[in-house]
């Protein structure tokens, strides 16, 4: 129980510093690593806490998937101009910091008052719906219920993933003038007689090949 | 103290959805950071969603989860591209030079 809870400040900790971190780093780049490392974290969190599957797939997804991904777009875009600003506007000279702080902590203060005050619906532990059993593992647990009462869910976050694809595919596409490329309805439609020209070939002279 | 309930994992919920709204007021450098903040509100609610299914009981919680992750990573996905897109219209994505959006 000692080692649980000290895992669990070591783990918040490192979490919120690089939430922290994520927010002021004045490098862009460092901001991405110290997500990731609170990816990372938070997943640690999900593990100890018995909810192995999700910090698995939160490592997969987040790790592997998003967080390369905003590393990319990063690097791609030419953002080390800004490397040196902070917060500090260029115009307005940074009046937007004390109304976004005093409104932030407003709302920091209302979630502790709502952690602080709330309490279950009497008949809430009755009427809950899918109890975790012991026996089997967390994965399976949840893969029982994924695949039946969940499946037409599942199946619509599959079709979501798709439309996020051709979604992102689309917009970034653009036609480029001056590339050269396969041309299939040319290249399936093309006939023998405009595909070779029998010349007849003169003595001596050879056959001029005009291009 | 020393046994961890519910409620520790609420306020570090607490904590980093904060911290990730302060990121999206305060942020004049670039739009990306602004994602990025937005990774960690989704984050924050995920860890109030599979703290409440573990600590009563109920596997819902950790479903809804998958879910929520399925949405962020299709919403980064997307956020990233128009992001690429406008950088290559405008050659920026300084927050407070994107001002061709006025609504």
């Amino acid at each position: 129980m000692v080692a649980h809870s000290v895992f669990f400040y070591i783990f918040s900790l490192i979490a919120i510093v690089s939430a922290v971190m994520v927010t002021v780093s004045k490098n862009t780049v460092h901001s991405v690593f110290f997500l990731i490392l609170d990816f990372i974290s938070i997943s640690c969190l999900f593990i100890m806490i018995g909810a192995e599957f999700l910090g698995m797939i939160m490592l997969i997804v987040y790790v592997g998937a998003v967080a390369v991904l905003f590393l990319f777009v990063v690097m791609m875009l030419n953002v080390a101009e800004q490397k040196g600003q902070w917060f500090s506007s260029r115009w307005d000279g940074g009046t937007h910091i004390p109304v976004g702080l005093l409104v932030s902590l407003i709302i920091f203060f209302e979630l502790i008052v709502v952690i602080g005050g709330w309490k279950y619906k009497p008949d809430l532990l009755n009427s809950l719906s899918i109890n975790i059993s012991t026996e089997v593992t967390n994965t399976r647990t949840i893969g029982n219920v994924l695949y039946t009462d969940y499946i037409l869910i599942f199946q619509i976050s599959g079709m979501i993933l798709l439309v996020a694809m051709i979604g992102a595919i689309v917009l970034t596409y653009r036609e480029r003038a001056g590339v050269k490329r396969q041309s299939y309805v040319k290249q399936i439609s093309r006939e023998r007689d405009e595909g070779v020209d029998l010349v007849e070939a003169e003595r001596n002279k050879g056959v001029k090949i005009d291009a | 103290m020393l046994s961890i309930g519910l409620g520790h994992y609420l306020t570090l919920a607490a904590i980093i959805f904060t911290i990730g709204v302060v990121g999206i007021f305060l942020n004049r450098k670039n739009v990306i950071v602004i994602l990025m903040s937005i990774e960690l509100i989704l984050l924050a609610v995920n860890i109030n969603l599979v703290a409440f299914s573990i600590f009563i009981n109920d596997l819902s919680g950790q479903i809804f989860t998958l879910f929520i992750l399925t949405v962020a990573a299709a919403e980064a996905a997307i956020g990233l591209a128009i992001i690429v897109v406008y950088f290559r219209n405008s050659d920026t994505i300084r927050v407070e030079e994107i001002k061709n959006l006025k609504g």
